[in-house]
């Protein structure tokens, strides 16, 4: 019988050698003449035990990470011989740091061959839509509202009333559309997903398709995912073949096809409205709301938009009920968050668990400190546009309302850690420009505020009338935040007020009797 | 590896352009085509899509302008990306930036005198647990540090 291994083809993990790993492992097993099975899975999440080897043995799969080439060797002896390994986590399912999560839409993710539509199907996949096409349009979006699953790409708009919207429209076509642009620093999870469980997404796509009435869908990939679009492509030819797109998809009468659309390296597409307009064949300039996409969105015809992991939580709400999704979180917070932690981090990864948990507890606790071993200083919660969080506000729940309630988001839930050496004037100086770099042009507090930004903080970081300029910024902060027509120029100023407001001491030098002293 | 790339021929173009021109909404598809095929996307190609697509030729300069990704010359001949983001700012990512802009004589955004790599920012390949991150043509590299930079720039610059 031969050994059967599992290493991941996560990007993340080819990153830091999967590859090679997988290769000297094909190597050393034919120099010696074991028959072995390498199955290329997604990614775990444990971005630390990259790359991450697993094998198949009667008590569970057998982890051992972070692995190198020369590695393995070694490795195969230990098996051959059933002694200790230096690198051994014992059964992947008990590393705590796994066994702590509630994964509902990354359980399979690092389990199963990506590829493999039969490995998708037999560890549960596309019994969501079984049951969606049982229940039919109207309890779908009875079930989905009910589970109180909101926008996961960062606005938190409740998933069931914009598929009723949609539902509810009149119009010849309607789509069916996946913001895979997932251009936040910090965020992976989308990336992930569709390299570690493509199929998920397909179906989540496919399930609102057949609710709200849309027989296409497009997915937009970033054009920084390579990886992403070719697993995201070769699994939706798997399912064609499979008769889960196409005509008469799983059966029924419905049909539905989805089409990958690669962007072109523009942060501001991760908006909604600008999306649309990029996959339209246009510059991406974002449109004013309203109308609202549900009612004219691609090509002017209602359009459901949402995030890679808002359809991927919908499978399973359809397959195990609205209310086992429900039952987990907080407040009007419901269901689980994939949170990813990153930057100076020592267990950097994804972690998927309900709404609640502190930030204090992610990152000291799950996270374990920076990977310098500093003091952490700041986080950025929820990308570029994301509040900078200080020690004194690790008591926060994970949770949407709590967030916004301290001037922060939890966006597309990705949390940077920053130790001790972050020059804070930098990051909000860095905040303006890349918003002055990525907007869009549209409207002018954005365009013309991010540059005016930068200049006002050059100026601060210069030493020139310090609190005059900052006043001005915060004054200008303002101004976009509450003019500019999308979240990009609206919510830039998070990460420079909370800088100013956290990190004050970075902007405004310590009063010196300097001349005094000379 | 490097990418080989065709030269410029209008014939080609051509046969790119009517390839993916009856798509919906095809103008970033064919950007895309094209700088596959040829590295960038020649001027000569701007009023062909347009044609093509019944856009002004301002319509599509305007698309291509917008994007980032497209090239309107050739790249050297190794493309090294550095993420510049965040995530890799929070694990030293500035300070790699800065090695790499000395070793190689160049800024950020630009290509050696010699035309053999363009050092360019990226932000966010995503890999942002196992930062700071870099690609060389289309290859990911994690964990970045100065030993593996300076290997990377050695092997752009063969």
């Amino acid at each position: 019988m031969s050994m059967r291994f599992y290493v991941s083809r996560d990007a993340g993990a080819i990153a830091v050698g999967a590859d090679e790993v997988a290769l000297a492992l094909e190597q050393a097993a034919a120099r010696r003449g074991v028959a072995i099975e390498i199955v290329r899975t997604g990614s775990r999440g444990m971005y630390w035990l990259e790359p991450l080897v697993e094998v198949a043995t009667p008590q569970g799969r057998i982890a051992f990470g972070p692995v190198t080439a020369a590695d393995v060797p070694s490795l195969l002896d230990a098996l051959a011989s059933n002694t200790p390994h230096l690198l051994r986590l014992g059964v992947t399912d008990e590393i705590p740091w796994l066994k702590r999560q509630t994964r509902l839409t990354f359980a399979r993710c690092g389990v199963i061959d990506p590829r493999s539509l039969d490995d998708y199907c037999a560890h549960g996949g596309y019994k969501g839509l079984a049951q969606a096409l049982s229940l039919g349009p109207d309890a779908v979006l009875t079930e989905v509202t009910a589970s109180g699953l909101r926008g996961r790409g960062g606005a938190g708009f409740p998933t069931g009333i914009k598929w009723k919207t949609v539902a509810q429209a009149k119009a010849d076509r309607k789509f069916i559309v996946c913001n895979a642009d997932e251009g936040d620093s910090g965020t992976f999870a989308d990336r992930m997903i569709m390299e570690g469980d493509p199929f998920l997404v397909i179906e989540g796509m496919t399930i609102a398709g057949l609710t709200v009435g849309a027989s296409k869908g497009y997915v937009y990939i970033r054009s920084e995912y390579p990886h992403a679009v070719e697993a995201m492509n070769a699994a939706i030819a798997a399912a064609r073949r499979g008769g889960y797109l196409g005509d008469k998809i799983g059966g029924s009468t419905t049909s539905f096809d989805v089409e990958v659309r690669v962007g072109a390296g523009a942060y501001v597409c991760g908006e909604e409205t600008s999306l649309l307009e990029s996959l339209e064949g246009r510059r991406g300039i974002v449109r004013a709301k309203p109308p609202l996409p549900a009612h004219h969105g691609l090509f002017g015809k209602p359009t459901v938009i949402n995030n890679v992991l808002s359809f991927a939580a919908i499978p399973f709400i359809l397959s195990k009920g609205a209310k086992a999704y429900a039952d987990f979180g907080m407040g009007r917070s419901r269901g689980t968050m994939p949170i990813q932690l990153s930057g100076n981090i020592r267990h950097g990864g994804l972690f998927e668990t309900a709404f609640g948990v502190t930030l204090g507890e992610l990152v000291d606790d799950i996270g374990g400190g920076t990977f310098t071993g500093r003091p952490v200083r700041a986080v950025q919660v929820g990308g570029p546009l994301g509040a900078y969080f200080p020690r004194a506000l690790f008591d926060t729940p994970f949770d949407y309302e709590a967030f916004a309630a301290r001037d922060g988001l939890i966006g597309h839930g990705g949390i940077v850690v920053f130790d001790d050496s972050v020059d804070m004037r930098r990051q909000a100086r860095f905040a303006m420009e890349f918003c002055a770099v990525e907007s869009c042009g549209k409207c002018t507090p954005c365009r013309i505020g991010s540059t005016r930004g930068v200049e006002t903080i050059e100026k601060v970081m210069r030493g020139e009338h310090v609190h005059e300029n900052i006043a001005l910024v915060e004054d200008l902060c303002n101004t976009m935040k509450f003019g500019s027509l999308c979240a990009l120029g609206g919510f830039t100023p998070y990460p420079v007020l909370s800088a100013l407001k956290h990190f004050r001491e970075d902007f405004v030098p310590a009063p010196t009797t300097l001349q005094a002293a000379e | 590896m490097t990418a080989v790339f065709e030269p410029w021929n209008e014939t080609r173009g051509a046969e790119i352009i009517a390839e993916h021109a009856n798509q919906e909404g095809a103008t970033l598809v064919i950007l895309h085509a094209l700088q596959e095929a040829f590295g960038y996307v020649p001027e000569a190609a701007i009023p062909m899509v347009a044609k093509a697509l019944n856009l002004s030729r301002a319509e599509v300069h305007g698309v291509f302008t917008f994007y980032h990704d497209f090239r309107h010359k050739p790249a050297g001949r190794h493309v090294l990306k550095l993420c510049r983001a965040e995530a890799c700012q929070a694990a030293g990512g500035d300070a790699l930036a800065a090695r790499a802009e000395a070793k190689l004589g160049v800024s950020l955004g630009n290509t050696t005198a010699d035309d053999r790599v363009t050092l360019e920012p990226i932000y966010c390949l995503g890999l942002c647990a196992t930062a700071p991150s870099a690609m060389l043509d289309g290859r990911l590299i994690g964990r970045l540090d100065q030993k593996r930079l300076d290997a990377l720039v050695a092997e752009a610059q063969r």
